[in-house]
This record gives structure tokens, C-alpha cells and sequence, in this order.
């Protein structure tokens, strides 16, 4: 019986194989859930809006409550505009450069103005969510998908914003500025990456 | 008949195993398949880069050393930089720019670093950032040029910028045992180690 309590969890497990798509996630609940697991699933959408989110938090609560209207709506907008016009991938390394210039910037630590922030936010909001919003062209319900992207989008802003601003040990400042580091590091990689494989 | 009602009730009790594994059964959709592949490996492969190579852990765990016994702020300047400079050495590297004495520089590097953990140096801070950015570049380039294609390009970036920075906690760890006497002689004594070790790959390279 311990045996079979064992190996059950673990049957149960492997008929959970969902199915699987070059570029979108089929969870089985529902475009809203597929939406949300899109980007749950994509590693280079949930860092930038991770960096970014970041770079608002690092200058004060005014700034962190700025990113969390500007950024889902400009992404939301893109998106929108990426399932309307026709299908594009967006310039060669353009995440990489997004990568690197906002992860420059939550390393450097600069006082940058509550517009700069927010127009830095507006850009690559729009940017990333025209990609997002052209991913999902092939697919029947891609606006309820998008949807579920902006929530599961909504819901990171807040979190992280949240937690960044709320950090006053100095050590805790300097961690996020590593990690600042790291996603610009990554940036500058993928950069030369996409350049390598344009060649 | 309140043992015949205890024997009803775990009869009726609910097998909390079971019903997970059932639960999970029941959500199952077929399975299709080319998505999502490569993900794991990317970052795995990525992050098991920079830790294969001993020269480069040396190297990096004395940039962290170096940083504790340099104390604030050299301590988060110099991880906070090397990411940077070295990735700007990897994509020269991905790009075939190439950067003579590469294999030398990062011999060379576990070689000075070591030394600057040795002899306690406290250089003014951007000269500590020049000697780190220089190598940094260096070990970059050499990591860029190995990076294997067909990986997921920002995952395994972003395996390789974790692990180094690890790496470089790792060093800062070690490098708090400065604040008593014998832990800053052990660290004198771990850097001449580690100053030996780059003597030992740089003669292997001349061999």
C-alpha cells in the first residue's frame, strides 16, 4: 500500500503533461490562465518588468505607484497594437538592449526624475507588449490571453514595487543594485548573442 | 456501538494521497510537442559554465575576498562592475573580436589577485576597479568565445552572470573572517594559494 501511495503522485504527475506550443502555453483553464502562464513562462518578459519595477521602486513610493499605472497600460496597448497590426518581431536584440539599459540604470543608482522613469516605463512597456501582442496572432482567443498576461503583469509590478520600496537597510539597496548588475550583464550577452546569429 | 462508529469513520476518511494523485490526473490535457525545450539546460548549462573552470573560480572568489578586505564601498563596487565589464568582454568574445592573450589574462588574473589578497593592497578605488575590470574583460572574452550555440541565448547568459556573482558572494563570505586577526591571516595565506595556483596556470600555458 506505502508503494502504491508512492507511485501514485508520481502517475498523476506524469499525465499532467500539458500541450505544448512553440510559442504559446496551453494550460487547459482557459485563454485568461494560458495568458497569465505566457508570461509567467517567459523568462525575458518577467525580468524587464522585473528591472523596471526595480528601477521605480529604487526612487521612492511616488515612483513605484507611477510604474504600476504606466507600465501595465503601455503594455496593454502594445499588446493591442500587436494583435491588430500584422505579425513583426521587433528590431534584432531589442530585449537585450532593454535588458541592458534598465538593468545599467538599477546598477547605477542614479536619481533619475519621476518622468524619466515613466517614460522609460511607457517605451518599453509598449515595446515588450507589441512582441507579446504579436505572439499571440495565431491564436483564436489572443485578447482574453493578453489579458491574462496584463493581470499576471499587474500582479509582479505590485509585489516587487512593494518590496523595493519598502527596503531601507542600506544592504538591502545595494543587493538590488547587484542584481541591477546581473540583468544588464545578461542584457550586454543576448546582445552579442542576437548579433552573432544575425551574421 | 461507538467502536462501529469509529470503524465508519476511517472507513469514509478521505486518503489525502489519493485524492491528490486524483486531482492531478483529472486536470491532464494531451501532450504535443517542440515548446519550451532547452530552458532548464540553457540556465544549468550556463550557470555550470564559470564554476567548471578553476582559474575563473579562483579569480572570482578573490575579486570577493579582495572586496571585504578593501571594506565599503569597494566591497559592492567591484560585484556590482564585474558583471558588466564581463559580459562586455563575452560579447566581444560572441562577436569574434578577438583580444590577444586571453588564456594568459585570465592565468594572470588568479596571479594578481591573489597577490592583492596577500598583501592586503588598498589601492585608491578606481585602481582596484581598473585591475578588476581589465581581468574581467579577459575572462569574459574567453567565455564568450566558448559559449555553445544552439543554447537559449538569455538563459544561459543569465546562468553564467548568476554564477559569477555567487562566486563573488562566495568570496565576500569568506572574506568577513577579515575582522579577527586570524582570519585576516588565513585570508593572507588563501591568497598566496591562490597567487600560486595562477604562477601554476600560467607555466602550464607556456609549457
Amino acid at each position: 500500500m506505502r508503494r502504491m501511495a508512492r507511485f501514485l503522485p508520481a502517475a498523476a504527475l506524469l499525465s499532467l503533461a500539458a500541450r505544448a506550443e512553440a510559442h504559446f502555453i496551453t494550460t487547459g483553464l482557459g485563454p485568461v490562465y494560458d495568458g497569465i502562464a505566457h508570461l509567467v513562462m517567459s523568462p525575458a518578459d518577467v525580468a524587464l518588468v522585473v528591472a523596471l519595477t526595480l528601477l521605480a521602486g529604487m526612487r521612492g513610493a511616488r515612483a513605484g505607484r507611477t510604474i504600476l499605472a504606466v507600465l501595465p497600460v503601455s503594455w496593454l496597448a502594445g499588446g493591442l497594437a500587436g494583435l491588430e497590426l500584422p505579425a513583426a518581431e521587433g528590431p534584432a536584440g531589442a530585449t537585450g538592449a532593454c535588458f541592458f539599459l534598465v538593468g545599467a540604470l538599477v546598477a547605477a543608482d542614479r536619481n533619475l526624475s519621476l518622468g524619466v522613469v515613466a517614460a522609460l516605463a511607457a517605451a518599453v512597456g509598449a515595446l515588450e507588449g507589441y512582441l507579446a501582442g504579436s505572439s499571440l496572432l495565431a491564436t483564436p482567443s489572443g485578447g482574453l490571453e493578453l489579458l491574462g498576461g496584463l493581470a499576471a503583469l499587474l500582479v509582479i509590478v505590485t509585489l516587487v514595487a512593494g518590496a523595493v520600496v519598502s527596503l531601507k537597510v542600506f544592504w538591502a539597496r545595494i543587493a538590488v543594485r547587484v542584481l541591477g548588475s546581473w540583468i544588464a550583464a545578461t542584457g550586454l550577452l543576448m546582445l552579442g548573442w542576437t548579433l552573432r546569429n544575425a551574421r | 456501538m461507538r467502536a462501529t462508529r469509529a470503524t465508519a469513520r476511517r472507513a469514509h476518511r478521505l486518503n489525502p494521497r489519493l485524492a491528490l494523485a486524483a486531482a492531478l490526473a483529472s486536470i491532464s490535457t494531451d501532450a504535443w510537442a517542440h515548446a519550451q525545450v532547452g530552458r532548464a539546460s540553457g540556465f544549468l548549462t550556463g550557470f555550470l559554465h564559470p564554476v567548471s573552470g578553476l582559474d575563473h573560480v579562483l579569480a572570482m572568489i578573490s575579486v570577493g575576498v579582495w572586496g571585504a578586505q578593501l571594506g565599503a564601498p569597494a566591497m559592492w563596487v567591484l560585484p556590482v562592475a564585474f558583471p558588466m565589464v564581463m559580459a562586455l568582454g563575452g560579447t566581444m568574445g560572441l562577436l569574434g573580436i578577438p583580444l590577444p592573450g586571453t588564456e594568459l589574462g585570465v592565468a594572470l588574473s588568479a596571479t594578481v589577485l591573489g597577490a592583492m589578497v596577500l598583501a592586503e593592497a588598498r589601492p585608491p578605488l578606481w585602481v582596484a576597479a581598473a585591475v578588476v575590470g581589465v581581468f574581467a574583460v579577459f575572462h569574459g572574452h574567453a567565455h564568450g568565445t566558448e559559449l555553445p550555440a544552439g543554447e537559449d541565448g538569455l538563459l544561459y547568459s543569465a546562468g553564467f552572470v548568476v554564477a559569477t556573482g555567487c562566486l563573488h558572494g562566495v568570496g565576500i563570505a569568506i572574506g568577513l573572517v577579515h575582522r579577527w586577526a586570524s582570519g585576516r591571516l588565513a585570508l593572507r595565506v588563501a591568497g598566496a594559494i591562490v597567487a600560486l595556483a595562477g604562477l601554476f596556470f600560467v607555466w602550464r600555458l607556456f609549457r
